[in-house]
Order: C-alpha cells, then sequence, then structure tokens
C-alpha cells in the first residue's frame, strides 16, 4: 500500500483511541471518586449545597447521560471550570502549554543530539572505553529519579556555583515583549530581542538538561543496540563486496536501517519527556502545565485534571502518529 | 510407568544445562555482579534494616536538626530532627514491598491476559489490543497521576494505582511472546494429540515465555520504584510522616539551598537500587540473546 | 589460460566466547581463467569463509592470520583497504545464498544498482540507470522499468537472485564469487539460475566462477573442477571427472556413496561420527576420526597435499604412501 492510505488508516485509528481515551479519563473523573462534589467541599457542607452543585453538573444523572453530557460540553470547547485558580480550564491551559511544550521539545533536541551519535559510536567502537561510557551514562540516566537530578543540580549549580538561574522562565528583569507563540525563544528570535533570547535559554538549560537526561540515555542504548544488528546483516556484507566507499556503506545501508528503530520510539520519548516535565517544573518553578497539573491533583480540582489529562493524551496521539508516518516512509516494509 | 524411575534431575538435564551455562555466562559480566551486590544489598536492608537502625524512623529531635552527615548520623537530620539513615532502611522496605507486590500483579494479570488474547486471536485479540492502545495513549506518570488522584492517597492506593497503569504494556509483551511460540509445529502437535487449550497454554506455551518475561519483570520492578517515588514526590502516595523515599525528597526541597543531604540521600538509595534491577535485567537479557543465538 | 586467483595457505580464526574458532587451517586452490571451479562441503566446513576471507570481508571477531591469495599475481592480503576497495565490484564479485535478506530492505532496486554501476564504471546517474536496465534484461528479467522502483521484500527468490547476478557482472569482473546462489531455492528456479550463469558465461558477462555449495549435484551441474572441503581444509582438488569416477579422498567416497542413486532402494549410506568442533579439532588429520581407512599416523601428523595427476590432488596420508 502506498503512503496516503496507510496515512489515512493510522489517522482513523487515532480517533478510536481518542475515544478510548475519553472514556477512560471519563471513568477515571466520574466514576471512580466515590463521592467527587462532597471530597472538594469537605464533609461539613450543607447537603443542599451538594445537591445544587450534584444537579449542576449532573452528578445525579445515570452515567451515559452524563458521558454524553461530558462530550457536548468537550465539543463546545468547555473543559469545565478550574477551582484553583476560579478560571476555565480550557483558558488555564491555553496560558501554560507553550512553556511546558518549550522545556519538552528542547529537552528533545538535547536528547536526540546527544543520544544518537554516542549511541552509533557506542556500536561501531564495540567495547572500547567510550562504549563501556555510553553504556554506564545511559544505564545511570534511566534508574534516575529526574526531580532529584534537578534538585541536585539545582543545589550545585545554583546554590552553590551560580553559574545558572535558578528558577523561572526569564529573570524577572526581562520582557519579552509580544506574546506571538507563546515559546519564549521564538518570540524573542522573531522581536529581534538578543537580550531576553539569551537570557531565555540560560534559564533553558538547567530544567532542559534534567529533563533530557534519562531520555538521553534510552536513546542511546536504542541507537546502540539498532545499529549493532544492522551491522551484523548480510546486506552491509554486499555494499561492501560491491566496492562502495566506507561513506555509503556507513550512510546509506548501516543508518539508514540503524535509525529506524530509534525514530520510531521518539514518540514514546516525548511522552516520557511530557510527564518528566511534570515533575521537573515542579522544582524548578517552570510556569507550565506541569505546577497547574499538580496542583489540580493534589487538591481534586476535577476538571483540571481531566482537561490537563485529555490535553497531553492528545498531544502524545498526534505525536505517534506523526512517528508511526515517518516510520513507514522510512521501511517500506511496514505499508503493507 | 517406567518413566517416573529416571530421576527428576536426569530428565530435566538439559533445561539444567541451560541455567548452567546462564550462570557461567551472568559470572563473568562485570554489570551482573554489580548488580547482585546492589540488590543484595538492598533486600538485605529491606529485611534486616528496621531492626538494626540505630534510631526508630519517626523520632523527632528538634535539638538536633539539621545536622550534616556525621558519624553519629551517617545520612544526616531532617527538619525535625530526624535521622535520615534511619529513614532510609525504614524505607527499603516500603520501596521491596511496593515493588514485590506490583510487580507480582502485573506478572499474573499481564500474563494471563496477553497469552488469553495471543493465543485465542481474532476477536479476544482485537480487543486486548484496542483497550492497551488506549492505555498506552497516555504517558504513564499522567494516567497515574489521575487515577492516584481519584483513589486517593496512601501506600495501597498507589499500589493498586500502579498496576492499573502498567499492565497494557506487559500484556503486549506476553502476547507478542506467545505469538512467536505459537505457530510452532510442536504446539500443532500437541493440538492434533488431544490436548486442551488450558494444558497446552500452560504447559507448553508458558514455560516457552517464561524467561523473556522475567527479564522484563526484574526491569520493570525497578520502574515500579520510580514510578512509586514520583507519586510520593508528588504527594499524591504515601503520606508523611511515612519513610518512603519519594517523599523524603520532596519534604527536602524546600531545604536544598543548604541542607542538600535531606533530599539528596534517599535520591541515592532510588538511584542505586533502580540501577541493581537494571543491571541484572540487562545482563539477563543479554545472556538469554546469546543462548538463543546457538 | 593464466591463473586467475591462486589461494595459497589460508589460514582464519573467529575468537568468540567460547574459544578459537579455526575456521580456515590451510586452505590452498587454483583458479583459471573461464573455469568454474566448485568448493563443495558440509554446513560449517568453512566455504563461507573462505569466500569472504578472499574478499577480505572478515570483521571482527574474526581475523585472517596466515596466508597468500594472488589474484593475477598481486597478493589481495597485503592490499591496502582502499585499493581492496577497487577491486571488489570491479574484478571480484560476489553473489550471496539467499537474496531478499542479502539486499538492503529499505533501499528499492534502482538505487541499489545504480550505486553499484556508478561505483564501478564511474557513469553518471543517466547512464547508470540506462545500464542498469540493460543489465536486467540481460538477466532475463521481465518489465524491467518498473523493476526498479521495487523493493526486495516485493522480490521472489529467483527474481531477486537474478537482480543480484546483473548488479554483479556490470562491471564485467574476472571472478564471480557465488556463495550457495541456490540453496533458499526451489528446485525448478534452481536450475534457472544455473543456466542463466552457464549462458552469462557463454557471452562473455561472466569470466569465471568459484561457485561454493553443499549440493554435489549442483557441482556436477555446473562446474569443470571441483574442491572438496572439510573441516577448514580442502581434502580434495580435481576435475569433476576425476572427483565423480575416481574420488581418491575417504570423504569424498564417503560423499559419492551418500547420494542415492535412482532405483537404490537399500539403506542409506551416512558417513558415521559427526562434524568437527573447530575450536578442539581433532589432531592430525581433521577427519581421522570418521574414516575407514585410518592409520596411526593419522590422528597425529596433518597429511600434505600430495600430486595424483596434473590437476588432481589429495591432502590424505595414503596418498603418501603411494
Amino acid at each position: 500500500m502506498n503512503i496516503g492510505a496507510y496515512i489515512v488508516r493510522r489517522l482513523a485509528l487515532m480517533v478510536l483511541v481518542l475515544f478510548g481515551v475519553l472514556v477512560i479519563t471519563f471513568t477515571v473523573s466520574h466514576v471512580i471518586p466515590a463521592d467527587p462534589v462532597g471530597a472538594i467541599l469537605g464533609p461539613q457542607a450543607p447537603t443542599h449545597l451538594i445537591d445544587k452543585i450534584n444537579a449542576e453538573w449532573g452528578f445525579d444523572k445515570p452515567l451515559y447521560e452524563q458521558f454524553l453530557m461530558y462530550l457536548r460540553n468537550l465539543l463546545r470547547g468547555n473543559l469545565g471550570k478550574s477551582i484553583q485558580t476560579n478560571n476555565a480550564v480550557l483558558d488555564d491551559i491555553m496560558m501554560r502549554w507553550p512553556a511546558t511544550i518549550e522545556l519538552s521539545t528542547t529537552a528533545l533536541l538535547f536528547a536526540l543530539m546527544l543520544g544518537i551519535p554516542a549511541g552509533i559510536i557506542s556500536a561501531i567502537k564495540r567495547n572500547s572505553v567510550l562504549d563501556h561510557f555510553v553504556r554506564v551514562f545511559s544505564i545511570s540516566g534511566l534508574s534516575m529519579p529526574v526531580f532529584w537530578l534537578g534538585l541536585m543540580l539545582l543545589f550545585l549549580l545554583y546554590f552553590q556555583m551560580g553559574v545558572l538561574p535558578g528558577v523561572g522562565r526569564l529573570d524577572t528583569s526581562i520582557e519579552i515583549g509580544r506574546r506571538i507563540t507563546g515559546l519564549y525563544t521564538v518570540d524573542a528570535l522573531l522581536q529581534g530581542n538578543r537580550e531576553a533570547f539569551i537570557n531565555t535559554v540560560r534559564h533553558l538549560i538547567m530544567p532542559a538538561f534534567v529533563l533530557g537526561f534519562s531520555a538521553t540515555g534510552s536513546i542511546a542504548r536504542i541507537t546502540r543496540a539498532s545499529t549493532l544488528e544492522v551491522m551484523q546483516q548480510e546486506y552491509v556484507n554486499t555494499a561492501k563486496a560491491k566496492g562502495l566507499s566506507e561513506r555509503l556503506v556507513v550512510f546509506r545501508h548501516i543508518l539508514r536501517n540503524a535509525l529506524i528503530t530509534p525514530v520510531t520510539i521518539i514518540g514514546l520519548t516525548y511522552g516520557g519527556l511530557l510527564e518528566g516535565s511534570i515533575l521537573t517544573e515542579t522544582i524548578f518553578a517552570w510556569p507550565g502545565l506541569g505546577r497547574y497539573a499538580t496542583n489540580a491533583f493534589m487538591m481534586l480540582d476535577f476538571q483540571a485534571v481531566m482537561g490537563v489529562t485529555l490535553f497531553i493524551a492528545v498531544i502524545y496521539s498526534v505525536a505517534n502518529l506523526l512517528v508511526d508516518i515517518l516510520y513507514a516512509y522510512l521501511d517500506p516494509r511496514v505499508r503493507i | 510407568m517406567t518413566e517416573t524411575k529416571k530421576g527428576w534431575l536426569y530428565r530435566h538435564r538439559y533445561q539444567l544445562e541451560d541455567i548452567r551455562l546462564m550462570v557461567r555466562l551472568l559470572n563473568e559480566s562485570l554489570t551482573a555482579k554489580i548488580g547482585i551486590i546492589l540488590l543484595s544489598c538492598f533486600v538485605f536492608m529491606a529485611i534486616f534494616g528496621p531492626t538494626l537502625s540505630p534510631y526508630k524512623p519517626l523520632v523527632q529531635d528538634l535539638t538536633n536538626r539539621f545536622v550534616p552527615p556525621s558519624s553519629e548520623h551517617p545520612f544526616g537530620t531532617d527538619q525535625l530532627g530526624r535521622d535520615i539513615f534511619s529513614r532510609v532502611l525504614y524505607g527499603s522496605r516500603i520501596s521491596l514491598v511496593m515493588g514485590i507486590v506490583v510487580t507480582s500483579i502485573l506478572f499474573v494479570i499481564g500474563t494471563t491476559l496477553g497469552l488469553t488474547a495471543g493465543y485465542f486471536g481474532g476477536r479476544v485479540d482485537e480487543l486486548l489490543m484496542r483497550l492497551t492502545d488506549m492505555f498506552l495513549a497516555f504517558p504513564s506518570l499522567i494516567l497515574a497521576m489521575a487515577v492516584a488522584a481519584a483513589l486517593g492517597p496512601g501506600l495501597f492506593n498507589t499500589m493498586v494505582t500502579i498496576a492499573f497503569v502498567a499492565w497494557p504494556r506487559y500484556a503486549r509483551l506476553a502476547r507478542a511472546c506467545c505469538l512467536q511460540v505459537k505457530e510452532e509445529t510442536y504446539i500443532e502437535a500437541a493440538k492434533a494429540m488431544g490436548m486442551s487449550h488450558g494444558r497446552i497454554l500452560f504447559t507448553q506455551i508458558l514455560p516457552m515465555i517464561l524467561s523473556p518475561l522475567i527479564v522484563q519483570a526484574t526491569i520493570n520492578l525497578g520502574g515500579v520504584i520510580l514510578t512509586a517515588a514520583g507519586l510520593g514526590f508528588l504527594g499524591l502516595g504515601a503520606q508523611p510522616p511515612e519513610p518512603e523515599w519519594g517523599l523524603m525528597i520532596s519534604e527536602g526541597r524546600r531545604f536544598i539551598s543548604n541542607q542538600w543531604w535531606v533530599s539528596g540521600f534517599p535520591g541515592i538509595m532510588i538511584l542505586l537500587v533502580v540501577l541493581g534491577f537494571n543491571l541484572i535485567g540487562d545482563s539477563l537479557r543479554d545472556v538469554m540473546d546469546v543462548r538463543m543465538r546457538r | 589460460m593464466g591463473k586467475l586467483l591462486e589461494v595459497k595457505g589460508l589460514k582464519t580464526n573467529f575468537y568468540t566466547y567460547r574459544g578459537v574458532v579455526k575456521a580456515l587451517n590451510g586452505v590452498d586452490f587454483t583458479i583459471h581463467d573461464k573455469e568454474v571451479v566448485g568448493l563443495v562441503g558440509e554446513t560449517g566446513s568453512g566455504k563461507s569463509v573462505t569466500a569472504k576471507s578472499i574478499m577480505r570481508l572478515i570483521d571482527a571477531p574474526g581475523k585472517i592470520m596466515e596466508g597468500e591469495v594472488l589474484f593475477n599475481g598481486v597478493d589481495l592480503l597485503k592490499l591496502r583497504e582502499d585499493d581492496m576497495r577497487g577491486v571488489r565490484g570491479n574484478e571480484i564479485s560476489m553473489i550471496f545464498q539467499d537474496p531478499v535478506i542479502a539486499l538492503n530492505p529499505v533501499l528499492n532496486v534502482g538505487i541499489q544498482m545504480i550505486e553499484a554501476i556508478r561505483t564501478n564504471l564511474g557513469y553518471d546517474r543517466k547512464k547508470a540507470k540506462i545500464e542498469a536496465l540493460d543489465l536486467l534484461r540481460r538477466v532475463g528479467l521481465p518489465d524491467v522499468e518498473s523493476l526498479l522502483t521495487r523493493y526486495p521484500h516485493e522480490l521472489s527468490g529467483g527474481m531477486a537472485q537474478r537482480v543480484f547476478i546483473a548488479m554483479s557482472i556490470a562491471a564485467r569482473p574476472k571472478l564471480l564469487i557465488a556463495d550457495e546462489p541456490t540453496s533458499s531455492l526451489d528446485v525448478t528456479v534452481q536450475s534457472q539460475i544455473l543456466s542463466l550463469l552457464r549462458h552469462l558465461m557463454e557471452i562473455d558477462s561472466i569470466n569465471a566462477v568459484l561457485f561454493i555449495t553443499h549440493d554435489l549435484g549442483v557441482a556436477a551441474e555446473l562446474c569443470d573442477k571441483i574442491a572438496v572441503m572439510y573441516g577448514g581444509r580442502i581434502m580434495e582438488f580435481g576435475t569433476k571427472e576425476e572427483i565423480f569416477d575416481e574420488p581418491l579422498h575417504p570423504y569424498t567416497r564417503g560423499l559419492m556413496r551418500a547420494v542415492p542413486k535412482p532405483g537404490f532402494y537399500g539403506e542409506l549410506f551416512t558417513i558415521p561420527g559427526e562434524v568437527p568442533d573447530l575450536v578442539t579439532p581433532p589432531t592430525g588429520c581433521v577427519f581421522h576420526p570418521r574414516c575407514q581407512h585410518r592409520m596411526d599416523v593419522c590422528d597425529s601428523e596433518e597429511p600434505r597435499t600430495t600430486k595424483a595427476s596434473e590437476s588432481h590432488y589429495v591432502t590424505c596420508h595414503l596418498m603418501e604412501e603411494r
């Protein structure tokens, strides 16, 4: 099948999965909690108040009706109201998502730029000192709690040595100007504001490094394993037997195949980064979805909880879809 | 019957040979040895730690707040004067129990579902695949947080939460392994002999896929401990004053500017323990690859 | 006719976790122009390793230890890697056992053929494409235009092998090494490929062939001379007639007996014993544990290669007696 048909098929599948996502979030928010309203208002709340809210949010109606209401609201863009901020959840999310995306994407770029070459070199120079170093580094990254690493680095680089700024996205003294995309780096560049750009980047370094650390490890490992496997394949011998230059053999034959697997896990990795950013944002006081979500979860602000969960699930699904399409483009065997 | 006269050792001599080879290979691997050392220490701490710990974990000593690591207090004390070393020892028991319980549940449920789907195929398989797809559409921590929020905090709820969130990946693995084995000719032969499905699954397929599943379970254990710590850190898991490592890191956050040891040591422990599991899991996987290549 | 390829005392080792495998323990044979020499042996005898050693495609954990591989007088083992690369694909080409696997799965046929042509003939892309189409037609493939955009997994075994052959003859190599090219194909396809090779030799697209196989029947069809290999050494070497009608080495004779003839209804003959473990090979002659004619000297001394006739060589103590 060609690529077009494959894309259509995957899109249809994604819609189905997203529907399932809705079902799950609905179940978690409406079905599991025994008495959501009571939990929020506290045990002393007068019954008439509880009844009023129940009626307002439809908690007293049968489940399928509740689900329909939930869907209807969703389509209208109404994700409910947040208890902590008193704003519409949608507005809250819209305001905060650029910070999170900026952090996660930077971390991803970092992980790719470091992890993939490390994995490749590790495979080509197998069992060398460099290889062992990369493997130790990778596996430690995977074993480390990201929030702990963040705290330790914060202590070391900010409190003790003062080389990097500690919290927030920007020094309070600097202005970004107009908000075009919400991504400070992009906005600063678009407006030619050098000072802001540098400042933003300095603030990004530590959180992005911390966040991307474990991802770097897993990407390096997978790249290494994939490259090793490809190097054993017969077609590499064929390429050499044809007398091809080393450049051609390595880039067109080995890497073109070896990089397929790492690419496919980019989607997974990004999901891991999104959830990691929740933990990282807490430490670096990063004004993104992470802190909002954490507070929401702690305070049982259900509308907010569901809004954030849904949002992240959608982004994750889209990322995976893009990766799947990329995979089909790279590996023709998959398109059947 | 004459068959039973030959001993168990003789009948299983090939499997025993295999195990002997595996042990030899593991012995030669440095990573495996380090992993085993780390894990043995961890298990030792978890079992005997609380008995041997110098202080009780909940005992406060407000005259001794924020003592840096010293001979009296190897890991220092926290903001309430509690000895961190002792708390870490007690915390190891919590982490070990959580890891084992959750992984066991995952193993049983995931394997059962995965085998059923893989073996019977058709509608059942489709159903499982779609179901796992839906679960896997969430990054696991997000879903865990949502479920934890719904269920409420506490150690028991945390275990349920993690099991609830992690089973899809495990079931998928069991299913994939089952699919690989299902097509082998000896399965067809068993069916031709009239073996019931249940017996085939249990006596033929399960033993073949046991090894990769156990390797995955080992690696998973580390992940479970990490997730539990993450939930504890966020306040959605263990609650104060439990000496759960993630929670301890969170409690020490406020003092990170100077008293790094309050958050530092619990984190180091998590790192070492999860590292141990990962190293062993990795070595096991390498060893199994070698076996397969023969 | 000149000597095209002379292999002398080739020794190759593999360093594995189980120990050192002496895959090649002194391999000698010669190929002349316009000859098809068959290299026959069981699995594990070292046939593929010989081919890869000649092409210097042995990577860690393998290593060519000693020996000479004289190609038109030049020792390939002493060439610089750059020069060796110039030889590969140009003067010596190789085709492999499972063609579908031996082709890069993510590149289409066109790209793989064109890169071989451009590297070895130096053509530009347009000229290379025309040449590719011509080569594909020459190996008997239909519908060559659309074939260029196909991927290896879309081809049948026979088609893929033809594509492979087309790729290898692009630069009119002096020697084609065929490593079990028909072993993974159906019998009917097998004979098609063999007649294709014969045809290509007739029209001068192929000069000489080193044909590696475990199948004596296939060797009989195509080869002028046959080298019988066992345990990393050449046991016997001679013309097809000499090997089949007057086999001298006990191993060769055992092989001949093991092939059932039509009309034969008795018990199948097998050579007793097992393939040797090349980490700890038998002392002396590597075949002696399985040899019916073994003498005392056979387990202490390695036999030398003696000449039985101008073209017939045997490596056996029995021969030395005469």
